[in-house]
C-alpha cells in the first residue's frame, strides 16, 4: 500500500497541514450542502429559496453562522448539566472524526517534501473504524435527548438511538460482500481494488463487476436511516415532537448537532463512492498539478451527486410510520443483505 | 518507553472508569462508566497489536451493547439510587475473597511467564485476516457452538418476550 515517503519530522508537519485543509473543506462543505438543501428544496418546491445574501444566496451559510453565534444560548433548568453541554460536542466530534480516513486522492509527489497520499491517515483497519466511531455516535444524540429532561426530547433520543441501532446492522452486512472482494478493512486498498488498466473502465467499480449493486442499495437506504434524514427522520418529526432530541438546545449547541448531521452525511457520501463507486479514479491527464487535482475533482463529484441524492429524496418521499421503520430494517434490509454476502462469498470462492 | 506510559494512561483511566462506576449514584452514569472502560481497554489492545480485536471492542461492547443498556436505563427512566453500607457479610467474606483472587491471578501470571518476559509494542499480531483464518481454522467448532450458545440465548427470550395469549 503507497502511503509516501517522509520523515517523521516533515510527516508530522504535512500532516497537521492535511488535517487544517480537511477541516476547513469539511465545515465549508457542511455549511454550502446547508445552502444547497435549501435551494433544491426551494426549486423542488417552486420557490426560490435563498437569495438576498450575496448572489444565488450564496453569502447565507455566513449569515446563518453569524445568527447562530450571536443567538442567546439557553441553559434550561432540570437539566443534567454535564450531559446536556458533553452530549453536542460529542456528536460533533464523532461526525469529524471520520473524516479523517476518507482517501481524497490518490499519492502525489510534492517538489521538495516527499510523497504523500491525499488523505489524512490510512489504517489496514479504516473502515471498522469508521463504523466504531459512528456507534459511538449514537451517545451524543441519547444522551441529548435524556439530559434535556424533557419528554419530546427524550422520546426522539430514544427513537434516534433504536433506529441507528437498527440500522447499522443493515449498513455493517451491506459492507461485508465489498471486503470479501477487497480482502483489506483500507479505503485505499478498496479504491485501487476498484481501478482498472484504463481510466474508462468503470465496470471494474463494485457496483458493477462486483455484483454489489444490491449492496449498494441496501447501503443507500441504511445510510438515509443512519443520518437521521427524510423518509426516516423519526427522531426529529416536528409534528409530532416539536424538534425531537435537540429540542432544548439553542444557539452554538443546536448548530453543533446541525453540523454533526450535516458532517455525518458528507462521510456516508464519500464512503458510498469510495466502497461502490471507484472513489476517486477518473480520467487523469495534464501537468502534474492537474493530476494531482483531477482525482480530487472526480471524488468529489461523486460526493456532491449523493448530497445532491439524499435532498432529492428529501423533497419527494413523506416520512415512514415508525412500525414500518423498524420492520423495513429487520424484515427487508437485514434478510437482503445476508443473501448478498452468502452470494459473493459463493461468487469469491468459485473464483479462487 | 512510550509504550509504558500510554499503557500506564489507559490503565489508569480503565481502573478510573470501574471505580467510578460502583460510586456513581444514578445508573445512567455508571453504564458511561463502563463505556470508557470498554474504551480504554479497546485502547490497550491497540498497544498490543490487536488492531482488529480493538475496533471489534468499540463497535460491538461501546457501540452496540452499551447503546442497549443506556436505552433500556433511559426507557425505564431510572433515577438516583441510594448507597447502602453495604451487608456484613460481604464485608467478611468480600476482602478475603478479593486478595485471594488477586494472589492467584498473580501467581497464575507468573507461573506462566516466569522470566517476567514483557509484551512490546505490536508484538501480537492481530489484523483481520489472521483472526480469520483461526476463527474458521483451528478454532471452528468452539466458534460454531458459540454461535448455536447465542441462538439458543434469542429464542429464550423470544420465548420470555411472548405475551401470554
Amino acid at each position: 500500500m503507497p502511503t509516501g515517503n517522509l520523515s517523521n519530522s516533515t510527516f508530522l508537519i504535512v500532516s497537521i497541514v492535511k488535517i487544517l485543509i480537511f477541516l476547513f473543506v469539511l465545515l465549508t462543505g457542511v455549511a454550502y450542502t446547508v445552502w444547497l438543501e435549501r435551494k433544491v428544496v426551494g426549486h423542488i418546491q417552486n420557490r426560490w429559496g435563498p437569495t438576498r445574501v450575496g448572489p444565488f444566496g450564496l453569502l447565507q451559510p455566513l449569515a446563518d453562522g453569524l445568527k447562530f453565534i450571536f443567538k442567546e444560548d439557553l441553559t434550561p433548568p432540570y437539566v443534567h448539566k454535564v450531559l446536556y453541554i458533553a452530549a453536542p460536542m460529542l456528536a460533533l466530534a464523532t461526525s469529524l472524526i471520520a473524516i479523517s480516513l476518507i482517501p481524497v486522492g490518490a499519492v502525489v509527489n510534492v517538489p521538495n517534501v516527499g510523497a504523500t497520499p491525499i488523505q489524512i491517515t490510512d489504517t489496514n483497519i479504516s473502515l471498522l473504524i469508521i463504523l466504531g466511531v459512528t456507534s459511538i455516535g449514537v451517545y451524543g444524540i441519547a444522551l441529548a435527548g435524556w439530559s434535556s429532561n424533557s419528554k419530546y426530547s427524550m422520546l426522539g433520543a430514544l427513537r434516534a438511538a433504536s433506529q441507528m441501532v437498527s440500522y447499522e446492522v443493515a449498513l455493517g452486512l451491506s459492507l461485508v460482500g465489498v471486503l470479501m472482494l477487497t480482502g483489506s478493512f483500507s479505503l485505499r486498498d478498496i479504491v485501487e481494488h476498484q481501478q482498472g488498466a484504463h481510466w474508462w473502465e468503470f465496470w471494474h467499480w463494485n457496483i458493477f463487476m462486483g455484483g454489489q449493486f444490491v449492496a449498494f442499495f441496501i447501503y443507500i437506504m441504511a445510510a438515509f436511516a443512519e443520518t437521521n434524514r427524510v423518509p426516516f427522520d423519526l427522531p426529529e418529526a416536528e409534528s409530532e415532537l416539536v424538534a425531537g432530541y435537540h429540542t432544548e438546545y439553542s444557539s452554538m449547541k443546536f448548530a453543533m448537532f446541525f453540523m454533526a448531521e450535516y458532517a455525518n452525511m458528507v462521510t456516508v457520501a464519500c464512503l458510498a463512492s469510495i466502497l461502490f463507486l471507484g472513489g476517486y479514479s477518473g480520467p487523469v491527464f495534464g501537468p502534474p498539478i492537474l493530476q494531482a487535482v483531477l482525482p480530487v475533482v472526480w471524488f468529489l463529484l461523486r460526493v456532491v451527486f449523493f448530497l445532491f441524492l439524499y435532498i432529492w429524496v428529501r423533497g419527494t418521499l413523506p416520512r415512514f410510520r415508525y412500525d414500518q421503520l423498524m420492520a423495513f430494517s429487520w424484515k427487508f434490509l437485514l434478510p437482503l443483505s445476508l443473501a448478498n454476502i452468502l452470494i459473493t462469498a459463493l461468487v469469491v470462492a468459485l473464483r479462487a | 518507553m512510550l509504550h509504558l506510559v500510554l499503557f500506564i494512561i489507559f490503565g489508569a483511566i480503565c481502573v478510573a472508569g470501574a471505580i467510578n462506576l460502583i460510586a456513581q449514584k444514578h445508573p445512567l452514569y455508571s453504564a458511561l462508566s463502563l463505556v470508557v472502560v470498554m474504551g480504554a481497554l479497546a485502547a490497550i489492545y491497540l498497544l498490543l497489536g490487536a488492531e482488529f480485536l480493538a475496533a471489534i471492542q468499540v463497535i460491538v461492547y461501546a457501540g452496540a451493547i452499551m447503546v442497549l443498556f443506556v436505552f433500556v436505563i433511559m426507557l425505564l427512566g431510572a433515577g438516583e439510587e441510594e448507597h447502602t453500607r453495604g451487608s456484613k457479610i460481604a464485608l467478611i467474606f468480600g476482602v478475603p475473597g478479593m486478595i485471594v483472587g488477586a494472589v492467584l491471578v498473580v501467581w497464575v501470571l507468573l507461573k506462566s511467564n516466569p522470566l517476567g518476559e514483557t509484551i512490546g509494542v505490536g508484538s501480537l499480531y492481530g489484523s483481520g485476516q489472521t483472526i480469520g483464518r483461526l476463527l474458521f481454522g483451528d478454532f471452528l467448532l468452539p466458534f460454531e457452538i458459540t454461535s448455536v450458545l447465542i441462538l439458543i440465548a434469542i429464542m429464550g427470550a423470544v420465548v420470555l418476550a411472548r405475551r401470554e395469549s
